[in-house]
């Protein structure tokens, strides 16, 4: 079976086509003339015109460490982020809290922790898997340093990123 | 031969000067024109284009740097700094002779070219043309069929399958609109009986433009019947020429050399770094080339539609000469970007749609055209006996 392909039956001035041409110019112009009046949306211009106050709660971004109401870190170093990070980018080095500190019922504390952005995939699993609610992935993204040293964030950093975060459960309450 | 053991230093001085102004100009436009495609393309297309390049002056100790009003400006800049700086990469199995020869024979003949150009009227008693020769347009057509044998060659000697297809096609379109360039503008010089090209214009500016005639003269009037008359072949043959000049340089709708999408890059798909760049500032020195030749032939050259010369407007001659100077090059900046506009606007035609164009169209178009001159030459001769 042979199947004709229906052309397409041409007036005279497309036959001829300059006047096509001045159709297709008409259009372009069109587009240059909106887009010079300001009135095409194009793409956000990035350094200067961010989209940060649009991201949503659940934004991952660069995961960081919290602190409470109380001004404690809440991170009780036990590591599970260390073991559960799939690209191994956290570094934790527990220390042990003295008798006399407020927060005695803890004992552990993380001495150092480091998170290298290099391997940071921002996955959320550290998030997910830490019984304390002490790391979250806020929305920091543009994580950017000059050396690789400078991509590890330390401790202080991760604090400063995380900054204090409130209504969270509080398992050390002294009543308990 | 006398002339040769005597040699005339003013002129001298002079033609070298017109030389490397008119070369410096040029090179500045054909790489604001590479930007100004980019930006006017990216604009219809909802686009912002390349805005980012400014001059970086904080170098030299400024505050900020410098990017005017659209941003970009120092675009043209860094691509040329980039081009420069890449690595030139000879493939070992194209046949090296023809492979270096080729960019510099693209770039060359169009160079040349711009030496019969008039861009100018007058600067300080001394005329604005390289070459005044009585040849013009002929040697122009003649270097730029030269031209193909940079893109033929190109093709050839890089020794790979999309290269060659390129160059095929290049010939065979190069052939074909050639003999419709030229034919058409027979009825200009059959018009004006010269092929000088200062004198051409010399004629617009009494006469008003080819393409407009009597309105744009030094004292408007309506086109009297003679002018009406020969307005129908200039008309026909100012759209051959700008068709075929699209062809000859080889730009979208019939940029079946280069073809992107079919042929990679076409001819220039081995070259690399500033052999690539010649290629592509002979294809913008061409575009410059060729809306030159249309501003001179149809749209009046350096002249100022109502104004004949300075001394009407109340300018001293040498600023006179510059402002024709700049008149000359916004002309052709216009052109260039209608060249731009119609690049994106219509679809690359397909190659025998190309082929059928040239030889069953405007080759018989062309010639035609020829003939509908002569009758009216002829025609208007027996209305007004000499």
């Amino acid at each position: 079976m042979a199947y004709t392909v229906p052309r397409p039956k041409l007036t005279f001035a497309e036959k001829i086509y300059l006047p096509t041409v001045l159709a297709g110019l008409k259009i372009t112009l069109g587009h240059l003339i909106r887009m010079l009046r300001g009135k095409t949306k194009v793409a956000m211009q990035y350094p200067e015109e961010k989209w940060d106050a649009n991201l949503p709660a659940h934004y991952r971004g660069a995961p960081t460490l919290v602190t409470d109401e109380h001004g404690r870190t809440r991170c009780v170093a036990c590591q599970l982020c260390e073991f559960i990070c799939p690209p191994r980018a956290i570094r934790i080095k527990p220390g042990e809290l003295p008798a006399e500190s407020k927060f005695a019922k803890v004992e552990k504390f993380p001495a150092e922790f480091e998170i290298d952005m290099i391997r940071c995939i921002y996955c959320g699993m550290c998030e997910e898997v830490c019984p304390e609610q002490a790391i979250f992935l806020r929305k920091d993204y543009a994580i950017t340093g000059t050396s690789r040293a400078d991509m590890v964030h330390n401790k202080a950093k991760l604090i400063e990123l995380g900054g204090v975060m409130t209504g969270l459960v509080h398992k050390w309450n002294e009543k308990k | 031969m006398d002339f040769l053991y005597q040699i005339d230093w003013f002129y001298l001085g002079t033609s070298l000067a017109k030389t490397v102004f008119l070369l410096g100009i040029v090179l500045t436009l054909v790489s604001y024109t590479v930007y100004a495609e980019r930006r006017v393309s990216a604009l219809m297309q909802d686009r912002v284009g390349p805005n980012r390049t400014g001059f970086p002056i904080t170098l030299l100790g400024a505050k900020k740097d410098f990017s005017p009003f659209l941003g970009g400006l120092g675009q043209p800049i860094a691509d040329a700094m980039k081009l420069m700086l890449k690595e030139d990469y000879t493939p070992s199995y194209v046949n090296k002779f023809y492979y270096w020869i080729a960019p510099a024979l693209g770039i060359a003949s169009v160079i040349v070219g711009l030496a019969v150009i008039p861009f100018g009227s007058e600067v300080a008693g001394v005329p604005m043309v390289i070459a005044n020769v009585n040849i013009g347009p002929l040697f122009i057509f003649a270097f730029s069929s030269l031209g193909v044998y940079g893109i033929v060659l190109a093709g050839w000697s890089a020794n790979s399958k999309y290269p060659f297809l390129g160059g095929i096609r290049s010939t065979s379109q190069m052939i074909s609109y050639e003999l419709s360039l030229g034919l058409s503008v027979i009825p200009i010089f059959m018009i004006l009986g010269n092929m000088n090209l200062v004198e051409v214009i010399q004629k617009q500016v009494r006469d008003g433009w080819m393409l407009l005639p009597g309105i744009t003269a030094a004292t408007p009037t309506l086109p009297s019947l003679e002018q009406v008359l020969l307005w129908i072949p200039i008309i026909i043959s100012f759209i051959i020429f700008t068709v075929a000049m699209f062809a000859e340089t080889n730009r979208l709708p019939f940029d079946l050399p280069e073809a992107e999408t079919e042929l990679v890059g076409g001819y220039h798909t081995e070259y690399s770094s500033m052999k690539f760049a010649l290629f592509f500032l002979g294809e913008y020195a061409a575009m410059i080339l060729g809306s030159a030749l249309i501003v001179v032939l149809f749209l009046g050259g350096w002249s100022v539609p109502f104004i004949p010369d300075g001394s009407a407007a109340g300018l001293p001659g040498i600023v006179w000469g510059l402002v024709n100077i700049g008149v000359f090059f916004a002309k052709i900046a216009a052109l260039l970007i209608f060249f731009i506009f119609i690049r994106w606007t219509l679809p690359r035609f397909r190659y025998d749609q190309l082929m059928k164009l040239g030889w069953i169209w405007f080759f018989e178009i062309a010639l035609v055209n020829i003939f509908i001159t002569a009758g009216v030459l002829a025609y208007l001769a027996t209305r007004t006996p000499q």
